[in-house]
């Protein structure tokens, strides 16, 4: 894996990473949501040529525990291989945001915890490197053991021991033939000491980049911004860096100015699975004249929607017939309508989580590509600042009080 | 739908009937539960064509009176006729007979009286094509192409003879050795979900654990995009647990059945369909 930093604006940065022959991307990137190695709903074919960006896949190992376990895969060649993946690049990672956020309440020595689909599993370091070392990826995240804000400062402490133990006992079950391709964990959760420290450790081993692990847990979010600061300052500038779930597009924005580099989103499904379209102005110029001809706050609230999203469900969209951003290239919105979509989810057809899918993974990539645009520009902070005010526009007014109550989330 | 290609619409009679309680049929038509919000409804062959005018698919289906093949006495022979009178309702409903083509359905049960009279009914309308309606419930498989045979005996030689309902792969050799032109079954795409594909060899069921080590793909035969990529073994971990599981064997199955359609249509023109 190749990384190299070419140029900045503010604490955002703009890179160029390799992660395999052929999978050349810029940073800051966006890894598809996959399970068991596939997107939910985009089948291959489709996922080709979704989006010149839509190149590299994140995969939990712990969708490998049984069916399929990590000897089918390995018999099969590899992960690219056996879901027919050759040509992306494939990130693991052990977070799975879609099942179960940890609280790490029920990690021990033994491993981490995580909710699966048969069960609670309690994964350790060697269960986690034999997964993948069948796998194969281009690409993986260390074990963490990740805790909360909320957790005591020794549950803490232990954590952030703990999450060196395992970063060391994966990278000695690193087949040396593979090269290094290792992610290293910082935890610490909400002390500034213990995150510094996992920091600094972290940085002496011999990890090609960094994952910054144990947000989107619930924290607030100026206080990630200050634990991520404190972070990336102990972190060699040049190695890459990562984090899983932190997918809201305010998070993205936040964690890029931060100076992280690659990012795992669950927002393109979840709003897939609700019927939901992103539908949010992806530029400064164009804005202002798509919001005129957007119907209100209030008007859009009634409905579902917002700013950000449409609501497909509503019968507002009954005879809609445009696509469903204006001016989207994506494959569903040069070829099928608002009406058809709504269509297709009211009579619970399968179609409709596939185009939806493909829209809002394109749109998102969209999103990343206008972050990376303002950064070779230098004006990250100006079209963070932008975004962050057109976000507002979802709060509606009520009669009653005289701030504003956010709506819909 | 942005679909270049063909459409066919049915009537929405069998639908009614099979998927909804409490369907209740009179002269006038039918009144059953709307899917919606419960309420009844009743659609008559007026509405039915209408709606399907709307819809603007290249074929439409008359609303017949269709009965289960189980179904004995006098209400079969009400069926019949029935279908027969509608039919009537159906061609003065119809808007568009320019744009699209008015299939008839023959009904009659398992009575070969009273198809030979739905038949003579239907072909003297004159319609651009004809159905062979009432045959994919639970009758034996003897009967069954009996009927088949004796319709498509019925049926003129120019025009096309629809066999509704008709999806296992048998079934459509047997119907294509009688005459029969045209199929529609669910069957293919619901077989994917629950897990099983349609393979030169007959039906695999990937749900089975010795699915779980078998790195062939489906159909060593099959030339579709899932078959070109996937094994036995990936796709057993994702039916009917991922979405990705239906989507992939759905389109196997379909890709399946296309070829077999080819071949059927190559083999005739070759003049080796017997073997």
């Amino acid at each position: 894996m190749e990384f190299v930093v070419r140029t900045w604006s503010a604490g955002a940065r703009l890179g160029s990473m390799q992660l395999a022959a052929g999978v050349q991307m810029e940073t800051p990137t966006l890894l598809l949501l996959t399970r068991k190695g596939l997107p939910a709903f985009i089948p291959p074919d489709l996922l080709q040529n979704l989006h010149p960006d839509a190149r590299a896949c994140q995969v939990s190992p712990l969708h490998f525990l049984d069916s399929p376990s990590a000897s089918i895969v390995e018999t099969a060649g590899g992960l690219h291989k056996f879901v027919s993946m050759t040509g992306f690049g494939m990130v693991a990672l052990a977070r799975d945001s879609l099942m179960d956020e940890s609280n790490g309440e029920a990690s021990s020595k033994l491993g981490a915890a995580f909710e699966t689909t048969s069960g609670r599993r309690v994964v350790g370091p060697a269960k986690y490197m034999e997964i993948v070392n069948a796998c194969k990826p281009d690409l993986w995240v260390s074990l963490p053991d990740e805790v909360p804000t909320w957790a005591a400062e020794k549950r803490n402490r232990l954590s952030v021991d703990r999450t060196l133990q395992w970063l060391d006992h994966c990278l000695s079950l690193q087949p040396a033939e593979r090269g290094n391709r290792c992610l290293g964990v910082v935890v610490g959760s909400a002390s500034l000491d213990e995150r510094i420290r996992s920091a600094e450790q972290t940085a002496t081993r011999n990890v090609v980049g960094f994952s910054l692990g144990g947000f989107g847990l619930g924290e607030d979010a100026s206080q990630r911004a200050l634990q991520m600061d404190a972070v990336i300052a102990k972190l060699p500038k040049e190695k890459l860096r990562h984090t899983s779930g932190l997918g809201l597009p305010e998070e993205v924005l936040q964690a890029v100015e931060a100076g992280v580099d690659v990012f795992d989103s669950i927002y393109p499904f979840m709003l897939t699975k609700g019927g939901y379209a992103m539908t949010f102005p992806l530029n400064m110029e164009n804005s202002p004249g798509n919001l005129d001809t957007q119907p209100s706050a209030s008007e859009l609230a009634y409905i579902g929607s917002d700013s950000a999203k449409m609501n497909l469900r509503s019968v507002a969209y009954r005879l809609d017939k445009s696509p469903l951003v204006v001016g989207c290239k994506c494959y569903t919105c040069q070829r099928h309508t608002r009406a058809y979509i709504h269509h297709l989810i009211n009579t619970h057809e399968m179609l409709s989580q596939t185009l939806l899918e493909i829209h809002n993974t394109y749109h998102y990539l969209e999103f990343f590509k206008a972050i990376r645009d303002a950064i070779k520009a230098d004006k990250f902070l100006a079209f963070r600042n932008w975004f962050t005010s057109t976000r507002k526009e979802t709060r509606v007014h009520s009669p009653a009080s005289k701030s504003p109550t956010l709506v819909l989330h | 739908m942005n679909w270049p290609r063909a459409l066919l619409t049915d009537s929405g009679g069998f639908q009614m009937v099979s998927l909804l309680h409490l369907a209740d049929i009179t002269e006038e038509g039918v009144t059953f539960q709307s899917p919606v919000d419960g309420k009844p409804m009743l659609l008559t062959p007026e509405d039915s064509i209408q709606i399907q005018n709307k819809i603007g698919a290249d074929i439409i289906m008359a609303l017949d009176d269709v009965v289960k093949t189980t179904t004995t006495g006098p209400r079969v022979e009400e069926a019949m006729y029935r279908t027969l009178r509608w039919i009537d309702r159906c061609i003065a409903a119809h808007s568009r007979p320019h744009e699209q083509n008015l299939f008839g359905i023959v009904q009659g049960g398992l009575d070969p009286q009273l198809r030979d009279i739905c038949l003579e009914g239907l072909v003297a309308r004159n319609l651009p094509g004809y159905a062979i309606g009432g045959l994919a419930g639970g009758e034996g498989k003897d009967a069954f192409w009996r009927v088949v045979a004796q319709c498509t005996a019925g049926l003129p030689e120019d025009k096309p003879r629809y066999v509704m309902g008709i999806g296992f792969p048998l079934d459509i050799v047997v119907c294509t050795a009688l005459g029969a032109d045209m199929y529609d079954c669910v069957y293919p795409t619901r077989t994917a979900r629950f897990g099983s594909a349609l393979v030169s060899e007959g039906v695999l069921r990937l749900t089975h654990a010795a699915m779980a080590t078998d790195y062939r793909p489906l159909d060593s035969s099959c030339t579709c995009m899932v078959c070109k990529r996937y094994t036995r073994a990936y796709l057993h971990t994702l039916v009917t647990k991922e979405a990705m599981g239906s989507q992939l064997v759905s389109y196997h199955n379909i890709s399946h059945m296309m070829q077999l359609s080819r071949n059927l249509h190559s083999s005739i023109l070759e003049g080796r369909f017997p073997e």
